[in-house]
């Protein structure tokens, strides 16, 4: 693996030099004992998340399970209190080329004055490093991936004059130009009308053909099923995890969401089967 | 104005302001698209106790050293505010104004204290409350220069860093961007930019120069790049307006006129900005208002049309007046001008009638049935 251009932290948690060993090195993301706490309340508690190479993989929970603080701290985002991450067998500190990141949309003020070409740009400054400036093959690239997305025409557009579909396309465009191998998305349907939810979804299917592994918080029960073909259930603590077909039960998704949860048996997939509505908060 | 030039003190403060313009419009930017506005007016009130310890160490008023003490003390400030937020429960903006007023009062104490001491060297130290440009030095001149020019280095250097880091810190930190420095970075820049105004507005007004170009140049740009060297335009405008008219005026202060200009300037683009401005609301406003006046005024007709199953129906003023508790004669006249509607004679009443033109009736069916449709397409500003 080359080195970053910003130079990575080869440092562990506790400042120890991570040896320069493979962990796990089969799986795309290995998550142990990871415990993350703000004022000494516990968001996550002490998970072990294991997710294979070309998968696409739902992280869904209740609010408040901690779904986006999984994804942050395994981009050391958020620092944890104890536990280790490893990026196909490293660390991320050395494998930030291989992963792309999608923020949650409302994470941003998109008054900002700026283009969606300039955003999506934004995605190549971790290649650039320091000092270089993007040149015509960064904004060929960008204008591509606006492309990838159906935003060519809007290249030029002033980011506070896109709609909340757009908007997260352009997000979703950034991150295609960073070439990734394992992208981490931040609920990437909230908010968005039906035409672009299936658009963003055939952008992730295509992804994962390519052999690319997602892993998207998603607060939408009800298409797990079809959008998905692994699954995390998160509450603070690692509910259950694997192939949705194996995980997508009554019996997890009431342990994860309780009481808020109404569960209807669904026919055809017999009693191991359920569909799931969300009542309150979702 | 070019006889004012000529005087080569007039010129000093000019110039003076000038790159004060420069420099806090540069990098007023990046606080006020980090919503950190009130950071400036914290770091310039913070100043004053760093003008008075820079005094009294050096013994004199010698601006290099008055420059390191304000940079040192804005600097305890922000450190103060950062150990407030993250270790209290206080919000940053709570926490913004106790370091203010602590600072403020620490410089305020310190400065009756050296004015107390009657020294007479003390020459004048409460004129960097609100500044006092007759009193710069040519070789101050250098000083804020060279500060102008270090600051705006930091900014073309570090350009794309600074944009990202303001615009997402979270992707920014993803792809390895060390944002806590970056942040620190852009902090340290608008206290480089209050020590160069300390001199011409002083530390109470400072923080206009700071907020006021990056907003105006904000109503009149759509990007980065543009929005800071109109600011640095703005601010430079300002400042000379303000030093210009001051020395015309032999007397008045320059430091609260080039605030003054500079608060002309914003009001202006707040006003009258394309697409952005209040002026260009209200006459969206005022346009879309107008246009559902127009269009409920078509519906009725059709509506009415349709009731008496005919197409042409004539339907008289007073009735439409009557229907929409509101004279509607300007309203048709301006359907008319579209060819949407024409007035025609009903036989035997003499009042004025109106009825649907063909492309009316195709309008009209279009306003009621076409409820919604794709929102994708629709602008959001």
């Amino acid at each position: 693996m080359t080195a970053a251009p910003f130079v990575p932290a080869v440092a562990d948690r506790k400042g120890a030099a991570v040896p320069d060993r493979l962990h796990e090195p089969q799986l795309a993301l290995h998550v142990e004992d990871l415990t993350v706490s703000y004022d000494s309340k516990p968001v996550l508690w002490d998970i072990d998340i294991d997710i294979p190479p070309g998968v696409m993989a739902a992280v869904v929970g209740p609010n408040g399970a901690g779904k986006s603080t999984f994804i942050k701290s395994v981009l050391g985002l958020v620092r944890p209190t104890a536990g280790h991450v490893r990026i196909f067998g490293r660390p991320y500190g050395m494998q930030r080329r291989r992963v792309g990141y999608v923020p949650q949309r409302s994470s941003v003020d998109w008054d900002f004055p700026t283009t969606a070409l300039d955003v999506v740009g934004m995605g190549l400054y971790g290649r650039l490093g320091w000092l270089r400036r993007p040149g015509r093959r960064e904004r060929d690239e960008a204008r591509h991936a606006l492309e990838q997305v159906g935003m060519q025409d809007f290249a030029h557009r002033q980011i506070s004059q896109l709609s909340g579909g757009q908007q997260q396309r352009v997000f979703l465009a950034r991150a295609l130009v960073q070439q990734a191998d394992l992208y981490f998305l931040d609920e990437p349907m909230a908010g968005v009308d039906a035409t672009t939810e299936r658009a963003i979804v055939d952008i992730l299917h295509r992804l994962r053909a390519q052999g690319k592994t997602l892993v998207v918080v998603h607060h939408d029960l009800q298409t797990v099923r079809s959008y998905f073909d692994w699954m995390v259930i998160l509450n603070i603590r690692a509910i259950a995890q694997g192939p949705v077909s194996q995980v997508y039960t009554a019996e997890n998704l009431r342990k994860a969401y309780g009481g808020q949860i109404a569960l209807i048996e669904h026919e055809s997939f017999g009693g191991s089967g359920a569909t799931a509505q969300t009542l309150g908060g979702g | 104005m070019l006889a004012l030039l000529a005087d080569s003190t007039i010129r000093t403060v000019a110039l003076g302001a000038a790159l004060l313009g420069i420099s806090s419009g540069v990098l007023g930017c990046f606080a006020v698209l980090r919503r950190q506005s009130l950071l400036g007016d914290t770091l310039a009130h913070a100043a004053l106790p760093g003008v008075c310890l820079g005094f009294l160490i050096a013994g004199s008023r010698d601006l290099g050293s008055i420059m390191l003490g304000a940079l040192a003390t804005g600097a305890a400030a922000a450190l103060a505010v950062l150990l407030l937020t993250r270790t209290s429960r206080l919000k940053t903006d709570a926490a913004l104004g106790i370091a203010l007023s602590l600072f403020f009062a620490l410089g305020v104490v310190l400065l009756t204290f050296i004015q107390g001491r009657g020294n007479s060297a003390q020459g004048g130290l409460d004129s960097f409350l609100f500044g006092q440009a007759a009193a710069m030095l040519r070789s101050d001149l250098w000083i804020m220069g060279a500060i102008t020019a270090a600051a705006l280095a930091l900014v073309a250097i570090f350009w794309k860093e600074f944009k990202l880091a303001s615009f997402d810190p979270g992707f920014a930190a993803s792809l390895g961007l060390p944002v806590l420095a970056l942040e620190a970075a852009m902090t340290a820049m608008v206290a480089l930019a209050v020590v160069v105004g300390l001199q011409m507005v002083g530390v109470v007004l400072m923080t206009a120069m700071i907020i006021a170009p990056a907003t105006a140049a904000r109503q009149w740009t759509r990007s980065l790049g543009a929005m800071v060297v109109l600011s640095a335009l703005f601010g430079t405008l300002a400042g000379v307006t303000g030093a210009v008219i001051s020395a015309a005026s032999r007397g008045l202060s320059t430091g609260p006129l080039i605030v003054l200009a500079i608060s002309a300037i914003v009001f202006l683009s707040l006003l009258a900005a394309p697409g952005r401005g209040l002026a260009w609301a209200a006459l969206r406003h005022w346009r879309n208002r107008r246009n559902l006046e127009s269009q409920q005024v078509l519906a009725t007709l059709y509506r009415m049309a349709a009731e008496h199953g005919d197409r042409r129906h004539p339907v008289e003023l007073g009735t439409l007046d009557t229907f929409h508790g509101t004279p509607t004669r300007r309203a048709l006249s301006r359907l008319e001008r579209q060819g949407l509607v024409r007035p025609v004679r009903h036989e035997p009443e003499r009042t004025p009638h109106w009825e649907l033109t063909p492309q009316g009736l195709a309008q009209a069916r279009r306003l009621l049935t076409d409820t919604g449709g794709d929102r994708d397409g629709e602008e959001m500003s």
